[in-house]
């Protein structure tokens, strides 16, 4: 397979489960329960990439930069920063540490 | 109220270029790892969604082949899912509008249509500002990363990578004072980084939907 069939072809699949999600009936999914297992896939997810995203490497897992400069968003997110100063502050921090050691 | 739609419309825009500074990792790593700018574009165009196009090229750059990049992708897209399913009720969008909105759900429209909760109507507001001004910047950015890629070398020296972890824990940062939610979340980040040593890139994040699903039985049975 080509890699721009696999592009496309991967990029269909993935189409699929956005649409699959509107097309389950209103009346499996309208119960308050649906909606809190709705909020905590949610969270669970997400915070789940936040942990790949600070430790993951293509090959397993490194202790770096990231983080540092997760715990700074952290506190600065504890300090109700604006999200975009957050973020780049986490960046700008795990730069100047790979730039000094 | 125009107040309210206001502080919905900053957080919006301001979701859409926190995940624009990280698009510019993605067109970067992308170009990186062996695919083309515009192989890079219909990634961002036609998958927009960023775990399942991270998993896509992490993939490809480690020369596993296509088909397992096309399965993590795959993978890790089915989350949409069940953000349509939540949006679905809340949107209720028209057959013609549903597929836009289908691929404008992706976890930052969601979590900012979530952190609008009980208001339906900051909700709705909340996912389509998101879900547009994160194409926008999304595409914008991965183009300007993918035709610099070659020129600012490694994207982890401006730790763009770490831009990323930071933008999702933002996402989730609203919900965490709920301890419960602090809970699953501390549980899942740390099992699905201990599970990406021994599996491969995708499975760990998707597995940790059965802990969301064992909070939830947790939480109905102490309801009954």
């Amino acid at each position: 397979m080509t890699l721009w069939a696999a592009v496309l072809l991967s990029s269909a699949l993935v189409y699929s489960w956005k649409l699959f999600g509107y097309l389950v009936p209103e009346r499996f999914v309208s119960s308050p329960k649906i909606k809190d297992l709705a909020s905590l896939l949610t969270v669970a997810l997400l915070a789940a990439l936040v942990g790949i995203q600070t430790f993951g490497t293509a090959d397993g897992i490194s202790l770096d930069a990231r983080i540092p400069a997760l715990l700074v968003a952290g506190v600065l997110f504890y300090l109700r920063l604006p999200y975009v100063v957050v973020v780049a502050l986490a960046a700008l921090m795990a730069a100047l540490i790979r730039l000094l050691f | 109220m125009k107040d309210k739609s206001q502080s919905v419309a900053a957080v919006s825009v301001g979701v859409g270029v926190a995940t624009g500074l990280y698009g510019i990792s993605f067109g970067a790593l992308s170009v990186a790892a062996g695919l083309d700018i515009w192989q890079t574009m219909a990634l961002s165009l036609l998958m927009f969604s960023g775990g399942s196009q991270f998993a896509f090229i992490g993939v490809v750059a480690t020369g596993a082949g296509v088909v397992p990049a096309i399965i993590s992708a795959w993978l890790l897209g089915v989350r949409n899912g069940f953000y349509a399913i939540r949006m679905n009720p809340i949107l209720s969008v028209s057959a013609l509008i549903r597929p836009l909105a289908a691929q404008l759900t992706i976890d930052e429209s969601n979590a900012v249509s979530l952190s609008q909760e009980p208001d339906q109507k900051k909700e709705r507001l909340g996912f389509w500002l998101t879900g547009i001004a994160v194409f926008v910047f999304w595409n914008l950015f991965t183009f300007i990363g993918a035709v610099l890629g070659s020129q600012i070398g490694d994207p982890s020296d401006f730790g763009l990578d770490a831009a990323a972890a930071a933008a999702f824990l933002g996402l989730i940062w609203p919900r965490l004072s709920q301890s419960k939610l602090l809970l699953l979340a501390v549980a899942s980040a740390f099992l699905a980084t201990s599970l990406s040593i021994v599996l491969p890139a995708g499975v760990p994040v998707l597995l940790t939907a059965f802990l969301a699903l064992g909070f939830w039985f947790y939480g109905i049975r102490r309801r009954l």
